[in-house]
């Protein structure tokens, strides 16, 4: 058949079937559809739960506190006419720079945040490495470990912590029944509590992570390594330490985040000097009951949060471009 | 003839009794819990051969290598390399390098780091190392890739860079495992050259470990056929291929009919086996060391038999040796050659293949044909194991 026959052809099939070609139209649609409502969902969820609540911080956090209900003032007002008034303060933005307790708060809170962080990261690395390491029928047992804290209350075990760390409480009565110590240490109500309960209760969000990227590790690298003259030390500095950066980064990222804002570790663990941001927000919403200023203190709390997850995302985009 | 002495004494050390194996294997068996990998291998490999370790998946041609290269400890023997004792040297010590079968490119290095990365470990310095770098690019025709990360290369590119990266450091022994399993046919066939005339140049011992049999034939200056931890043969590729010394290796290497029978009678170098297999006489030309009576194999491989169509009636005369009629019941057309499988009667199926010396789309010899298979006494060989 030739070109200009097969050409006249496939016109006369497009006349013949025209109807047939809308159905078909119509059916390539809809996948596409059906598509975008499973894109749809986390849209519609985020959108309902997240940023719906998000608007009314904001919106919460322009206005001015009264003793009403609710206790604050509308940032549209119709008084009269067709448009409404438009009453946004920035006042409680102004009070947040001037009043150094919140920036001393913040920069605390980013403080306590980091060292966990680091510390989360020195602990849970070794772990992480040797679970992946480990024989696979040991492997599921040691995962299981790491998760079974969660089948308890996270506000118990951080309470439980305050018997091991007392006074009179279990590490204490153990050192001083030894005879390592004259007296008690002071381990509980500072900042070595609010560490302990923040490394504790977030280890397993750094290990899981690192043991998703250390366990699919190819072992042949290592060997490589050897082979080309690579003692195992410089061979762990120079290929899985490199290799296991986007897993570093998650786990860090799932600690930083919820360490910054962590408000019940700090209110059983601290002390009345810990000061951390989360604290801070209680205070002013539920103590002084002005919902501006602890919207305001929200506001700032995620733009501080916000750099860390876009760090955190541009990562991910990279390790996508590396693994494809 | 002085000249030619000499060079069977570079080209082929292993005929001089006088050289000094490069790297020795002796006595090397290794155990993992109740299993042998490896049973009581003993191997001499010289200065600049290309060595193959031939074998099917699992029968320790693979751990070998990995104690060639310090991966596993032998639970017993000795490896020596240039004279030294490596057996309890750490791989990072070892002067060898390995090509893995996966190439192990580090990822997160770029082409140029890859193969600079064995250098650094070495200290050495910076000018030096470029330049060398350079020199193994160039060498596996990479120069212009050097600063694409691994992921951003093609499967032949890769294999490459890790060629380059185990050659970087002038090993005394190197190391390939598989080498050319991941590529596809055509780019396998080029390769294989390549990799030969990259030995060739830098003058390095290699030892291949492949299940491929044309891959060692191709490649190797001499291979060992291995089966169950042993070593079966070694040999040149037509030592193996045309001398097999037990049915295992006739068998693995190429194709081959085999026929048991019985030693009836030994006159000289001719050795007369009575196989009820084939159904008749088969002789055969060999200095095997055998007994009048003695339970042998026969062997021959396809493409020394030769095939004619037998003509309609005539009475059967008495069957000659290594002479069967048969009917043809399979043709395999390959192109350059034809294999057919012609049955002899009693079940007996023989295997014999013939160059398409001319263009036809018509068979000199069809399906169900009737043909005579006949071969001379100095093509088979005589078995006894």
């Amino acid at each position: 058949m030739s070109v200009a026959a097969r050409k006249e052809q496939a016109r006369s099939d497009g006349r013949v079937s025209a109807l047939g070609k809308a159905t078909w139209r119509a059916l390539r649609r809809l996948p596409l559809k059906g598509r975008s409502a499973v894109v749809a969902a986390p849209y519609i969820w985020l959108g309902l739960f997240f940023l719906v609540p998000f608007i009314i911080v904001l919106k919460i956090s322009l206005s001015q506190m009264i003793v009403a209900r609710p206790p604050f003032t509308p940032l549209l007002t119709w008084t009269e006419g067709w448009w409404p008034q438009v009453q946004a303060y920035l006042d409680n933005y102004v009070w947040l720079l001037q009043d150094p307790l919140y920036w001393i708060a913040y920069l605390n809170s980013v403080k306590i945040a980091l060292i966990s962080t680091l510390g989360c990261l020195l602990i849970g690395y070794p772990m992480a490495y040797g679970i992946a390491k480990a024989p696979a029928t040991a492997r599921t047992l040691l995962l299981l470990m790491v998760i079974l804290p969660f089948w308890t209350s996270f506000l118990l075990r951080v309470y439980a912590w305050i018997g091991i760390l007392k006074q009179n409480g279990l590490i204490n009565n153990v050192l001083m029944w030894l005879g390592i110590i004259p007296e008690p240490l002071a381990m509980l109500h500072n900042d070595f509590s609010v560490y302990v309960g923040i490394i504790y209760s977030y280890l397993p969000f750094m290990i899981l992570p690192l043991y998703a990227n250390l366990e699919k590790m190819d072992v042949s690298l290592l060997e490589a390594a050897a082979d080309l003259g690579c003692k195992p030390w410089k061979a762990f500095l120079s290929v899985t330490l490199p290799l296991s950066l986007p897993g570093i980064v998650a786990g860090s990222m799932l600690v930083f985040i919820p360490a910054v804002g962590e408000f019940v570790i700090p209110e059983l663990l601290g002390g009345p000097d810990t000061l951390m941001i989360g604290r801070v927000l209680w205070n002013e919403f539920f103590n002084n009951r002005d919902w501006p200023v602890a919207s305001a203190v929200t506001i700032v709390l995620i733009l501080v949060l916000v750099i860390p997850i876009v760090i955190f995302q541009r990562q991910q985009a990279k390790t996508q471009d590396v693994l494809e | 003839m002085p000249e030619a002495s000499a060079t069977a004494g570079t080209l082929e050390p292993w005929r001089d009794p006088q050289a000094r194996p490069y790297v020795r294997i002796e006595g090397v068996t290794k155990r993992f819990g109740e299993f042998t990998a490896v049973d009581d291998v003993s191997l001499d490999i010289f200065r600049s051969e290309l060595f193959a370790l031939l074998g099917a998946s699992g029968c320790g041609k693979t751990t070998l290598l990995r104690m060639l290269a310090g991966f596993e400890r032998p639970t017993s023997g000795r490896i020596l390399i240039d004279d030294q004792d490596v057996t309890a040297m750490p791989p990072y010590e070892r002067p060898v390098n390995m090509m893995f079968q996966s190439y192990a490119l580090f990822p997160h290095m770029s082409v140029e780091q890859n193969v600079a990365f064995g250098l650094k470990q070495d200290s050495v310095p910076k000018a030096e190392l470029k330049a060398r770098v350079g020199e193994a690019l160039e060498l596996v025709q990479l120069g212009p890739w050097a600063r694409r990360k691994p992921h951003q290369l093609s499967g032949g590119q890769r294999q490459r860079v890790a060629l380059a990266r185990a050659l970087v450091k002038r090993p005394k022994l190197l190391l390939l495992d598989e080498p050319l399993a991941a590529l596809d046919k055509k780019l396998r066939e080029k390769t294989q050259f390549e990799l030969m005339n990259i030995q060739d140049e830098v003058g390095v011992t290699f030892v291949v470990v492949t299940h491929d049999q044309e891959e060692a034939m191709t490649l190797s200056t001499r291979m060992a056929v291995m089966d169950r931890g042993r070593v079966m043969q070694v040999g040149t590729p037509s030592e193996v291929y045309e001398f097999p010394s037990t049915r295992f290796t006739a068998d693995f290497i190429g194709s081959i009919n085999v026929f048991e029978g019985r030693v009836r009678s030994i006159d000289g170098d001719l050795v007369v086996v009575e196989s009820p297999q084939f159904g008749g006489e088969l002789e055969v030309a060999s200095q095997a060391r055998v007994a009048q009576g003695q339970t042998v194999w026969v062997a021959v491989r396809p493409e020394k038999i030769s095939i004619a169509p037998r003509g309609e009636g005539g009475a059967k005369e008495g069957r000659r040796r290594n002479a069967a009629d048969g009917v043809v019941q399979d043709i395999a057309y390959l192109g350059d050659t034809s294999v057919f499988r012609v049955d002899i009667g009693n079940g007996t199926l023989i295997e014999v293949t013939q160059t398409n010396l001319f263009r036809s789309i018509e068979r000199p010899i069809d399906w169900d044909a009737r043909v005579t298979l006949s071969w001379t006494a100095n093509v088979g060989l005589i078995l006894s194991e």
